[in-house]
């Protein structure tokens, strides 16, 4: 069978058996026969849960606001009305608001956590890592409401003294601009919610997007080092396309904290259920904040089911930014050739 | 030199060039680490000097107080959040780690992945608020009571999504090399996944599990419709609870001094708290070469 | 795997620590007289070891609970009617009485310096009187410096009790503001930047110059803030305290019925923005032994609260209307053999 192979060093090894190419099957039974099937029942069982929670968490908002659907219809995602005395109640104002302050929130935060990430993962010495990790990561450990009264008490008179008022006074009397940042300036309103908000959700795209930018095989970036390319090339070019799902989960992971964040954005928002101006200085609502705000004394009827008629509005509106994100990702995939 | 002399000017252009856009690009990274650093600074600064300050032995031993009392802690509220979160995480990160294994290594093309992966973002963005109502209406309207167990499963469903999303998306970016390898080797598919591929991804999940923890610990809506909260010390899930969050809550908002101290110092045990379960974790489950 | 093991069977563990303690009484409802509700709880609990329990989620979530009865006492800052207690099978009571007090920063302005009548309060908020030195507000207060500057309204964002009585005052004195607002809990406002909480209102209010909102009495007074002074039924100008608030509270009929919202009473030094807080209990109760328990608190709390809802700056009830609440509860709450709810 085999040919003689030249004296091991390690003389008392014992020689390999083989099975003959035509008979004997193998010896041993694989432990556990039945771990495969259990395994996979796990998974598949997980994934029914997550989908029935889902199903059942949906069905109990539009029964709980069938009466505000009944009463209302489509005309409630265009009304700016909201009034708890006369029952007449329309959500633009706070779908605006949620609108406005996650896009804002997504437009700081994506590409600061971006620059973190490169920076953890290609400039950073190696022993400044996981410090400077860890770091960010404490900013998701404070608790949300703490952004929410920090932002009140501490950050609204500073962006009102040094942000609003230079703008103010720059662009007040340029014709679109100045709507734009009209508004008393104390520091509430669309983009204090939207500056908070973005602070909140730095940590969490920051992390996964380190997480993710690590798993690139070194092989991939070393080749394109040995090419010539600069960090940035590398960066944009090999590590970028590579982890591109990863980094749509990440915005999609702030994206989520954002447009369901309560606490933060109830505090400095101004809770004001008008909508004059596009200004994003003046005080606004959100859904999460109305919600926040109202609920508890909400009496039961109209104004509960208005109430929760936004909640469902708010999963919809998700579901409508999900399905463009997974558009934009396949328009991405195809681009490069990667077929299905 | 060579037959591409001409070339030159233009290669050493493209060259400076190139390295502009490097250097450009690397000093906006260094600064969006400084932007991030300076908020942190700023409210962990904020956070401890104010938290610091109200810390002492009886919050640790004494329950929530009374107004404009002399003594009194937030023992209640320790325990409490304590008990909900581990219990939440613990009941949260199996289904959430099973879900997104499903997602992964089960049900890439089937359409029970794509649609449970789609319904998990949808989920990812409830806000909490909704969630807490929802197991308000399921669980505390029909066992009549506000309880902590009602507390554990709001906060669960908090977790299971960011957990669902996180998972799959390490376990995706392993490369199919790894479990191939790993088939070869003879070994069943449940142990490739567990012992292979999750392990190889052991350093994502675990940032999506310390996440999801790091984001109940300091939710309150959710638990102010299902765990309400209590004044007095209790350990019985099926009472009422105190949490840190929702004490916070009700203190920070209140013009008594003794109560306002207590809020910080509460805010200061959170973050103090996720923070060492940070790095505790990373440290235990550190990639040991 | 080991250590994952070892945790998930340690929060197992967690699940099977017995409640050794006692079974608590359950309470929940307005934020009004929560302060107050929780140094009773304390002082009573250190007296006799029964917890009373009680978390303030809004006037309007206490009423949802005790209807839902996953408590076991609701409370409210705004009575319900006679209707709807009898609709509902329901009691209600009055515990305290506190009152709602207007609050300005302007430059110059001391503490009390101001006068207001609620017509004049009514126009701000509905955004007719704009400026500080408008004719209206200068013909109340002769001599007074009210600068050129427009008014920064501040109002609640969420829905509250302390919202219900200024607006149930606002809809008394002002027939503009009733027939375009109203009263509640929480209305469409005109103007006004709102703020969370009374916290939120007095940050806005103290931040903004020029500005003007409502908080609660205990809070004005932890918070030494600029207060104005209200004209009251009677045509006097009345300075917000515990005197005011108690002349108010006398006028209240409580004989007729327990529904009394105490806003725009007559009374020489009454405050027209005070109202009282109320307790509501089913009147058959499935927990005769959980009743019990309740009235034995809110009875102790009768006999000896009062020291302690002064020091938080609430009004006590007079002793009059305490025993008629005591007189109510011996004639309505009823277990479900249909005998009466011991008190002891």
């Amino acid at each position: 069978m085999a040919a003689t192979l030249p004296s091991s060093p390690y003389p008392e090894k014992k020689k390999m058996e083989r099975a003959s190419p035509l008979g004997d099957p193998p010896g041993r039974r694989r432990v556990w026969p039945w771990a495969d099937t259990a395994f996979s029942l796990l998974a598949h069982g997980a994934a029914w849960v997550t989908l029935l929670l889902l199903a059942a968490i949906i069905a109990s908002l539009v029964i709980g606001a069938m009466p505000a659907i009944r009463e209302f219809g489509l005309g409630f995602l265009v009304s700016t009305e909201w009034d708890p005395v006369q029952l007449k109640f329309g959500g633009l104002v706070m779908i605006y608001g949620t609108l406005m302050t996650s896009f804002i929130a997504l437009l700081i935060a994506v590409p600061v956590s971006f620059g973190i990430a490169i920076f953890l993962t290609e400039l950073s010495p190696a022993w400044l890592k996981r410090p400077l990790g860890v770091a960010i990561e404490l900013l998701a450990a404070v608790p949300s409401i703490v952004y929410g009264m920090w932002g009140l008490l501490v950050f609204g008179p500073i962006l009102a003294t040094y942000v609003q008022l230079p703008l103010q006074g720059a662009f007040g009397d340029v014709p679109v601009l100045g709507a734009l940042f009209s508004g008393p300036p104390v520091g509430i309103g669309i983009l204090s919610a939207g500056i908070i908000l973005a602070i909140m959700i730095i940590p969490f795209i920051a992390a996964v997007m380190r997480d993710v930018f690590e798993t690139t095989p070194a092989l991939l970036k070393e080749s394109a080092y040995g090419l010539g390319a600069t960090t940035w090339e590398v960066v944009s070019k090999v590590v970028l396309p590579y982890t591109k799902t990863g980094v749509v989960g990440a915005t999609m992971l702030g994206l989520g904290r954002a447009l369901g964040e309560t606490m933060a954005v109830t505090f400095v928002i101004g809770n004001f259920n008008q909508l004059d101006s596009l200004s994003l200085f003046q005080a606004a609502n959100s859904i999460t904040s109305a919600l926040a705000n109202e609920f508890a004394e909400a009496s039961e009827g109209l104004h509960q089911a208005a109430l929760i008629y936004l909640g469902l509005v708010l999963f919809f509106i998700t579901f409508v930014v999900l399905s463009l994100s997974k558009v934009l990702l396949s328009q991405l995939r195809r681009g490069e050739g990667a077929g299905t | 030199m060579s037959a591409f002399t001409h070339m030159d000017a233009r290669r050493t252009a493209l060259h400076r060039k190139r390295k502009v856009i490097n250097a450009i690009s690397l000093t906006l990274a260094l600064a969006a680490m400084a932007f991030g650093l300076f908020w942190l600074s700023w409210i962990l600064i904020e956070t401890i000097r104010l938290g610091v300050g109200g810390l002492a032995v009886t919050v640790f031993t004494e329950s929530t107080p009374p107004p404009l009392a002399e003594t009194g802690g937030l023992a209640n509220a320790i325990v409490g959040s304590l008990m909900m979160v581990s219990l939440a995480t613990a009941l949260g990160t199996p289904i959430g780690v099973m879900a997104g294994v499903y997602l992964a290594e089960y049900g890439k093309r089937t359409w029970l992945g794509t649609v449970t992966g789609f319904i998990n973002d949808i989920l990812l963005s409830a806000p909490s608020i909704v969630i807490g109502l929802f197991i308000y209406s399921v669980v505390v309207a029909t066992t009549k009571t506000f309880s902590g167990y009602a507390g554990v499963l709001a906060l669960a469903l908090i977790v299971i999504p960011v957990v669902v999303r996180t998972t799959e998306n390490m376990l995706s970016l392993i490369p199919n090399a790894l479990r191939e390898a790993a088939y070869a080797l003879g070994t069943p598919k449940w142990k490739v996944i567990a012992a292979v591929t999750l392990k190889a991804a052991r350093a994502g999940v675990i940032t999506g599990i310390l996440l999801a923890l790091a984001r109940i610990a300091g939710e309150t809506a959710p638990l102010l419709f299902t765990a309400l909260s209590n004044q007095f010390f209790t350990a019985d899930l099926g009472e009422p609870m105190a949490s840190l969050p929702v004490t916070i809550f009700k203190f920070a908002m209140s013009p008594y001094q003794n109560w306002q101290e207590l809020a910080w110092a509460g805010v200061f045990l959170i973050t103090m708290s996720v923070l060492a379960l940070n790095i505790l974790a990373r440290v235990l489950f550190r990639n040991k070469y | 795997m080991n250590l994952f093991r070892r945790a998930t069977l340690a929060a197992a563990a967690t699940l099977f620590v017995s409640g050794a303690f006692a079974q608590d009484v359950t309470g929940a409802g307005a934020s009004f007289p929560a302060p107050v509700y929780a140094k009773w709880a304390d002082a009573y609990n250190k007296a006799t070891g029964a917890r009373i329990n009680y978390q303030s989620v809004g006037s309007g979530a206490g009423i949802r609970q005790i209807r839902g009865k996953t408590v076991d006492f609701g409370a409210t800052d705004a009575p319900l009617t006679d209707a709807d207690l009898v609709k509902d099978g329901m009691i209600q009571f009055p515990t305290v009485i506190g009152g709602v007090v207007p609050v300005v920063n302007i430059k110059g302005i001391a503490p009390g310096q101001m006068k207001m009548t609620g017509q004049v309060l009514g126009d701000i908020y509905l955004g007719k009187i704009t400026k500080w030195n408008d004719p209206a507000l200068v013909a109340l207060n002769p001599g007074v410096p009210l600068p050129d500057v427009a008014i920064a309204p501040v109002r609640r964002a969420d829905g509250s009790g302390t919202t219900f009585l200024f607006t149930n005052y606002l809809s008394k004195v002002n027939a503009e503001w009733k027939a375009k607002v109203g009263e509640g809990t929480a209305v469409n406002w005109p103007v006004g930047a709102g703020g969370k909480g009374n916290e939120g209102v007095s940050a806005f209010t103290m931040r903004l110059p020029n500005a003007i909102g409502y908080v609660e009495y205990a809070y004005a007074k932890q918070n030494k803030m600029s207060y104005v002074l209200m004209r009251n039924k009677d045509g006097n100008f009345v300075k917000p305290d515990d005197v005011a608030f108690k002349e108010a509270a006398a006028g209240a009929d409580w004989q007729k019925s327990f529904f009394q919202v105490l806003t725009d009473q007559p009374g020489k030094n009454s405050w027209p923005i005070t109202g009282a807080t109320f307790i509501l209990m089913h009147k058959l109760q499935d927990k005769p032994a959980t009743a019990t328990n309740v009235l034995k608190f809110f009875d102790w709390a009768y006999a000896n609260g009062d020291k302690m809802a002064d020091d938080l700056d609430y009004v006590p009830l007079p002793p009059a209307v305490k025993d008629m609440v005591r007189k109510q509860w011996a004639d309505n709450l009823k277990d479900a053999a249909g005998k009466p709810i011991a008190l002891k």
